[in-house]
Order: structure tokens, then C-alpha cells, then sequence
């Protein structure tokens, strides 16, 4: 299951809407990746999150694989979507 | 007696303690028993946890859940399955010892987050540092300093303050901090901005130049510190420590206050500013808004220039933050003393009255053009005010005018929205400037006074140099005539003036001020509150008497003893 989306927060992933975006998907069970201008990550790592340097509007893709793979895309989508209740 | 850069004021004496985190020397080793070296890692973030939970608790009590926040990044970065698994793959595949394992992958993230482009990011290597050694010291064993415990009163010594350290910290047994490095926007000098605990940084070797056994008195203010200090010199630190925390609580009432004199004359106190981390002093110290958002440090420590996103984003966190207070945002006043790594400007004799602010962004209009057209989008989300620094000449003027118009034309033409009413100004810090400030005045919706360049192009003084010192007075007859002259022209033409310099924050020179019917001041931001409470004990009537009589006196003695006496 995968999805593409983008950044809408105008402060962009920074540390505070990474902590909460890890939180959510470090709760799924399934192998959950972010994929971004070519660099493939490990969403349930801050410092790799962090480290793509979001910034708003910047597309992305979440890639998951496992049981919970559906709900997991969605919820993340989702997460970012509400803007971090920025 | 040693300087370094004051960075929160206040006074202390007492004894020291230094701290001295010694490098770590990790040296590469081989591991048979790897299952065992894996526990010992493990075992090592899991005593990292528990002191850090403990930290982030009394963070969270004491300093309000967003500096708490911080902690609980610490916290996730030791649960960061790249970090875990990494490391233990480490152990296991290569057969490392835990601690090389573990700071050659933290490595590679602190060398990642330092390469990044946007300046927040880059700070964050510092959080995996941080994370990182506190790891380290206890995969070893040693002790890791704890300042929530201390047995005695002391000043901290030490090459600078991480930011667990500043949150453990017993705040009631640390008098005051001193730190080899660090600048008044690091770190440290936030941290005890906000703490209110005095503090001096960029004393280069302090922690070497110290011993455990001395004693030491500080001012935060002035840079100053003693060491060992004679019976007077303790006794002169301890009645200006007791005469500034006397100050310090009769300021807590004019919080909220408006700055107004007896007889009801309004003034606007407002700050000066370096970047968006000083709106957290801002708002600590009542400020009206921002009198000059030096625009320089989004220049400075980088490898290029900023981006037009950038630079957006640093002058639109101000506005917003500060929404509907006014924020007057200063285009680039590079040149003179402050250059930039990657902008080569030639050796001049003289750089001070060289290619510098204005004069150097009218020649590449690229640069000019790219922040006007940030500060237009940013102007959307707060009120901004365009200040353009050293015009000298009303060609100049009309000149940079004209190129905002032609970037508001680009705007309009690619749709893109900037405020209505955006107020453009100019700093009067060249005599020519204030000479012909009638003139100026019909062009411009204000001036702010930028005394620290006027007076040293008035005075003819070099400010930086030590031996002709003395002779840059801001006291100068010369110099109070041409700001009276100024104030004056402005309100012809029914324009606000306000003073952006030192001067502006100066409690013997803000009567003066006053009562020559200055708009609006601009300070530092710890400032602010005693000159409300200042001008509130004034009366406006009485110090346009105290103006005059000051503007008719020969010397800058004299006025400076009339100041003196008033005081009293």
C-alpha cells in the first residue's frame, strides 16, 4: 500500500510534527517507508525523517508493507492533512 | 580582569565550579563477547532514559512544556530504531566495541543534520551531540555531572552550556554561568536571558584560566569578570548586585503597562532584534514590537546567501509571532565591520565610509531585490515596517524606492499578494542624512536614529578604536543638536521618529530624549522595562525644559553632570 501526498503545515516536518508523525507510525505494526526527491527512509526513525528536511509542499510518498498497511497509510495521510493542528 | 560578551545581566560573586567535558578518545576496539558489549550499550541508553525522563519532568515543571520539548526529542532520538539496530548490527556483524559502534552511526546523522540547508536543522546536530555523549559517558561508566544536585552556591564555568545541562540545573544554587564560547544569540545566552541568571560567554579559555579554589565576581551587563577580587572590588559588586535586583523588582509592575509619562505623553518601546530566538526575550520584557530586526545574521555563518523561502520564513515568524505590533525589518547593512564568507569585498582604507548597506545594495541589486521581495510576501502576516540603512543622499533614497516599486510591479504582475500600506523609512545615521532630514522627511512615513554610526561620523571617532574612545560621546552637543534637528524635521512634515542605537536605551539619555519628543525607542530587549518604569516617573513638560536647558550647554561634561544631578 502506498500514497502519495504533500507537506501542508507551513512550518514544514520539523522537530515537533516529526516527534508526533513518528509516534503514529512507530504504533503499526507493518515496515513503513518515506520516500522523497529519490531517498527512501524509514518513517518510524526521527533523525531520518528530520533528516529529508521537509518543508511545506514538498511531495512525498508512504510506502507500507504488512498487516496493518492500510490503516497505517491512511492514518499517516491523514496526520498530515490536519496540519499537525499547527 | 577578564571580558567576554554580556549575555544576561545581573551581578554574581561566588564560588566556582568548572566543568571540563573531556573529550571522550574513543578508540576502536575488537569485541569477542559481542552479546555481552550489546547489553552493555543497552543498558547504557537505558540509565540515558531515565535521567533524561528525569530531566524533561523538572524541564516541564519548571521551564513550561515547549523548553520541555527538547527533552522528549532527546528521548525519541534513543528510541530511533536506525540508531538502535545500528548500533547493535555494529556490535554483532563488525565486532565493535559499544561505544565506537555508537558514535559512528550518531556521527553520520550529526554530519548529515550539519549539511543541511535550513539553519533550525542544522542546530539540531547539536541535540544528537548531546544525546550522543550522554550516551557515551555512560556506556563508559563515568559520572556525568549533575547540576540538579549541588551542595553550594557556585558559578559555572565551562566551555558551553548544553541544553540538558540548562534544564537539570539547581537555578537556585547557580549564581551565574561563564562560557568560553557562544555568542549573545547562543544557546546559553538565551537560556539565561530567560532564566534570569547572569551570564557572560565568549570568554575564550576561562575554563582554563580559572581554578577550582578562586573566587570570582561578574557583571552580566558589561562583560566584566574578576577573578580573586580585593575587599573593594567585592564590595563594589555587592552593592551593584543588591542596587540592580532592587531595579529588577519594582519592574515587574509596569509589565503591561503602557509607556506613558505622568502628564500623558505616549512613547512606543520596542526591541532590537537579530533573529525570530529573540522573540522570546521580546515578549519576557513587554516590548511594543520591534524597532530594528537587524537582517544581517540571516546572511552571516552560511556558505551562500539565503533564499528568498528563507528569509520569507525568518521575517514572516516575526510578524506573525508579533501580529498586530509593528516590526520595523532593516534591509542588509553588510560592509563596515561585518562581512560575509562567500561576498568578496575589496581591502578598503577606510570601511566604514566604504561599500557598505545601502551603497553596496544599489551596485548588486540582486542580492537587494531577492530580500525585498521576501520582506513584500512576509508583509501579508504582520505589520511590517521597510527601514533601508546609511542613505545619505536623497538621490539614494528616491533610488531605492524605486527598485521596491519595480519588486511590488513583479509581484503584481505574478499575482503574488504583499501588504497594502507598507510604511518605508530610512535611518538617519549619516550627518549628511540628518542635515538634510527636512528634505528626507517628505519622502519617507519615518526615521529611526542610528546613533552608534552618527556619532562616530559626527564625532569623526573610529568606534572601535581604543585609544581615541573617549572622544565618541553620545553627550556631544554636536550630536544632541543633529537629533533635535532630526526629531524636529520629522514632525514637520508629520512623520514619527524614532532611535535605534544604544542611546535609545540609555537611562541617562532617555530624558533627554523625551522631552526633545522622540516617537519611539528602540533597545535590547532587557531594557525595555526600566525605561518604561523611567518615563513613567517622568514628566513630559519638565524634560522638554530638561532638552532644552541640556541643548544650550557647551560641553558633553557638563550635560553628562546635569544628567547626573537630574537623576538624583
Amino acid at each position: 500500500m502506498e500514497k502519495t501526498t504533500k507537506i501542508m503545515n507551513t512550518s514544514g516536518l520539523h522537530a515537533r510534527p516529526a516527534s508526533i508523525f513518528v509516534k503514529m507510525a512507530t504504533g503499526f505494526t507493518s515496515a513503513i517507508n518515506i520516500e522523497f526527491n529519490g531517498k527512501n527512509v524509514n518513517a518510524k526513525s526521527i533523525m531520518n525523517l528530520l533528516s529529508l528536511g521537509l518543508k511545506k509542499d514538498d511531495e512525498i510518498k508512504i510506502i507500507a508493507n504488512g498487516e496493518d498497511e492500510v490503516e497505517a497509510v491512511e492514518a499517516l495521510v491523514g496526520l498530515i492533512h490536519s496540519k499537525f493542528s499547527e | 580582569m577578564l571580558f567576554g560578551k554580556g549575555a544576561s545581566e545581573g551581578i554574581a560573586l561566588g564560588k566556582v565550579l568548572i566543568i571540563k567535558n573531556d573529550p571522550l578518545g574513543i578508540e576502536k576496539k575488537r569485541i569477542e563477547e559481542t552479546e555481552k558489549e550489546k547489553n552493555k550499550f543497552l543498558e547504557a541508553v537505558k540509565i540515558s532514559k531515565d535521567q533524561l525522563g528525569k530531566v524533561r519532568d523538572k524541564a516541564s515543571k519548571e521551564l513550561g512544556m515547549d523548553k520541555a520539548a527538547i527533552f522528549e526529542a532527546h528521548l525519541m532520538i534513543l528510541e530511533d530504531p536506525e540508531l538502535m539496530d545500528g548500533t547493535i548490527n555494529k556490535i554483532e556483524a563488525e565486532k565493535l566495541n559499544a561505544d565506537y559502534a555508537f558514535k559512528q552511526i550518531t556521527d553520520q546523522f550529526i554530519e548529515i543534520f550539519e549539511a543541511m540547508e535550513n539553519a533550525y536543522m542544522r542546530e539540531r546536530a547539536a541535540d544528537i551531540k548531546d544525546v550522543s555523549d550522554r550516551v557515551l559517558r555512560n556506556i563508559r561508566g563515568e559520572k556525568i555531572v549533575d547540576l540538579s544536585i549541588l551542595e553550594e552556591d557556585v558559578i559555572l564555568i565551562t566551555n558551553d552550556l548544553t541544553p540538558s545541562d540548562t534544564a537539570t540545573m539547581d537555578k537556585e544554587k547557580v549564581l551565574g554561568f561563564l562560557t568560553n564560547i557562544g555568542g549573545n544569540t547562543s544557546h546559553t545566552a538565551i537560556m539565561a536571558r530567560s532564566l534570569e541568571i547572569p551570564a557572560i560567554v565568549g570568554l575564550k579559555d576561562i575554563t582554563e584560566r580559572i581554578n577550582s579554589s578562586d573566587f570570582i565576581a561578574f557583571n552580566g551587563k558589561t562583560g566584566e569578570v574578576v577573578i580573586n577580587p580585593s575587599h573593594e572590588e567585592i564590595e563594589k559588586y555587592q552593592s551593584l548586585k543588591i542596587a540592580y535586583e532592587k531595579e529588577r523588582k519594582a519592574l515587574g509592575h509596569v509589565k503591561g503597562k503602557v509607556s506613558k509619562t505622568i502628564d500623558g505623553r505616549e512613547v512606543e518601546l520596542v526591541g532590537n532584534i537579530g533573529t525570530p530566538k529573540d522573540l522570546l526575550g521580546l515578549k519576557k520584557n513587554d516590548a511594543e514590537g520591534v524597532g530594528l530586526y537587524r537582517t544581517e545574521f540571516i546572511y552571516m555563518n552560511k556558505e551562500t546567501f539565503p533564499t528568498e523561502e528563507e528569509q520569507f520564513d525568518a521575517y514572516k515568524e516575526v510578524l506573525e509571532s508579533l501580529n498586530p505590533k509593528p516590526v520595523v525589518i532593516r534591509t542588509l547593512d553588510i560592509g563596515g565591520d561585518k562581512k560575509l564568507p562567500y561576498l568578496k569585498i575589496d581591502e578598503e582604507m577606510n570601511p566604514f565610509l566604504g561599500y557598505r548597506a545601502i551603497r553596496l545594495c544599489l551596485n548588486e541589486k540582486k542580492i537587494f531585490e531577492t530580500q525585498l521581495r521576501a520582506l513584500l510576501r512576509a508583509s501579508v502576516h504582520g505589520n511590517l515596517k521597510i527601514m533601508f540603512p546609511m542613505i545619505s543622499s536623497l538621490e539614494e533614497l528616491l533610488e531605492v524606492k524605486q527598485v521596491l516599486n519595480e519588486v511590488k510591479a513583479d509581484l503584481d504582475k505574478e499575482g503574488i499578494a504583499y501588504a497594502d500600506k507598507i510604511e518605508v523609512g530610512m535611518m538617519i545615521e549619516v550627518p549628511s542624512a540628518a542635515i538634510i532630514s527636512d528634505i528626507l522627511a517628505k519622502h519617507v512615513n519615518f526615521f529611526s536614529i542610528g546613533t552608534n554610526d552618527l556619532i562616530q561620523y559626527t564625532c569623526a571617532v573610529d568606534r572601535m578604536n581604543e585609544k581615541i574612545h573617549h572622544l565618541y560621546n553620545p553627550f556631544h552637543p554636536g550630536v544632541l543638536r543633529l537629533i533635535k534637528m532630526v526629531i524636529d524635521n520629522g514632525h514637520k512634515e508629520n512623520i514619527w521618529v524614532g532611535m535605534c542605537g544604544e542611546m535609545a536605551g540609555d537611562p541617562s539619555m532617555i530624558p533627554i530624549l523625551l522631552g526633545m519628543g522622540l516617537d519611539e525607542f528602540s533597545m535590547s530587549p532587557s531594557a525595555i522595562l526600566p525605561a518604561r518604569n523611567l518615563i513613567r516617573a517622568c514628566k513630559y513638560e519638565d524634560m522638554k525644559k530638561t532638552a532644552e536647558a541640556v541643548l544650550s550647554m557647551d560641553t558633553a561634561e557638563q550635560i553628562e553632570d546635569y544628567m547626573k544631578n537630574l537623576e538624583k
